[in-house]
């Protein structure tokens, strides 16, 4: 395949916690609600953001590829999750 | 009797050097591998010590597990040489793939440092081979995650095969079954969240780190 039958795509990778999971950051952040007023807060959780462009013939190739990247290093699947989104772009 | 210790450094690795003194301690040539080189050198044994290993980015161990010494150390693993990672060491060694389940954050959400009460469950591994089934152990311990995780299955076979090294006797961050350390199928891979390297003289308050040390040049 040429380069030029690629697209680019913009992916962004949000690492969560799975349930049940420790999570000091959100708990924290949890107690610190009441003091400003904010009443019914709750469940909040501390996440990863992670964005990057990956080069693929097609957006199921991407997504592929996207997934297989957030089990062998972006997450630990023991203890995380990945919500995967994928923006298709332009030919590159 | 292995004799010589290789003892692995990353970038922000921090214990290392504790490790190598303490482990000249029980009469081993210890010597730092560093974590650029894709070779064990040769040694006998492998310590993975604690620290931030490249500043514990996207997870404590999730970078350290592609540096090039890892293969060496996986190699090694595989050819039966004994490796124990400490703290730090352990959660490289459970990133890569080398031991099972994972480490999350405390369960009180604390970072903790203090000393723990340990109990040795299984004298066969590398860790434990010259020490006695079911002693206490005071060995310190210095982490925010080393509540031990890992699937339900996993639990089953690593409580039906004798894999639970060592156990808190007051479970300090919330490990599921207590668990402080655990090895491999070959027994010859061992991590654990304690420090057994800053249990050495009773200047530092126990001396129970050296059977453990000791286990691993017997």
């Amino acid at each position: 395949m040429c380069d030029h039958d690629l697209m680019i795509f913009s992916v962004h990778v949000e690492v969560r916690l799975r349930p049940g999971i420790a999570d000091p950051q959100g708990a924290t952040i949890e107690r610190a609600v009441p003091t400003l007023g904010f009443a019914g807060v709750r469940d909040v959780r501390v996440g990863k953001s992670i964005r990057f462009e990956i080069d693929a013939a097609d957006e199921a190739t991407a997504r592929s590829e996207a997934e297989d990247l957030c089990r062998r290093f972006l997450t630990n699947p023991v203890i995380e999750d990945a919500v995967i989104e994928i923006a298709a772009g332009v030919s590159s | 009797m292995s004799r010589r210790v290789g003892v692995v450094v990353f970038p922000g690795s921090n214990c290392e050097h504790d490790v190598v003194e303490a482990m000249r301690v029980v009469g081993a040539d210890a010597e730092l591998l560093w974590h650029g080189d894709a070779t064990v050198a040769g040694v006998d044994a492998v310590v993975v010590p604690g620290g931030f290993a490249h500043g514990d980015y996207l997870r404590p161990g999730a970078i350290a597990r592609f540096s090039p010494v890892m293969g060496a150390v996986a190699q090694f693993a595989a050819d039966g040489g004994p490796v124990v990672g400490i703290c730090n060491g352990f959660q490289v060694l459970t990133e890569a793939g080398l031991l099972p389940g994972a480490l999350q954050k405390n369960a009180g959400l604390k970072f903790l440092c203090a000393p723990a009460q340990l109990r040795v469950e299984t004298t066969d591994s590398v860790l434990t081979r010259a020490a006695t089934k079911g002693s206490v152990l005071e060995v310190p311990i210095n982490h925010f995650e080393g509540n031990y995780t890992c699937d339900p299955e996993t639990l089953a076979r690593l409580r039906d095969e004798d894999r639970v090294v060592l156990r808190y006797v007051d479970n300090p961050n919330g490990s599921v079954d207590d668990i402080a350390g655990v090895c491999n199928e070959g027994r010859n891979v061992v991590g654990l969240m304690p420090h057994p390297e800053r249990a050495i003289s009773e200047l530092l308050g126990s001396t129970d780190g050296l059977p453990l040390l000791r286990s691993i040049l017997a």
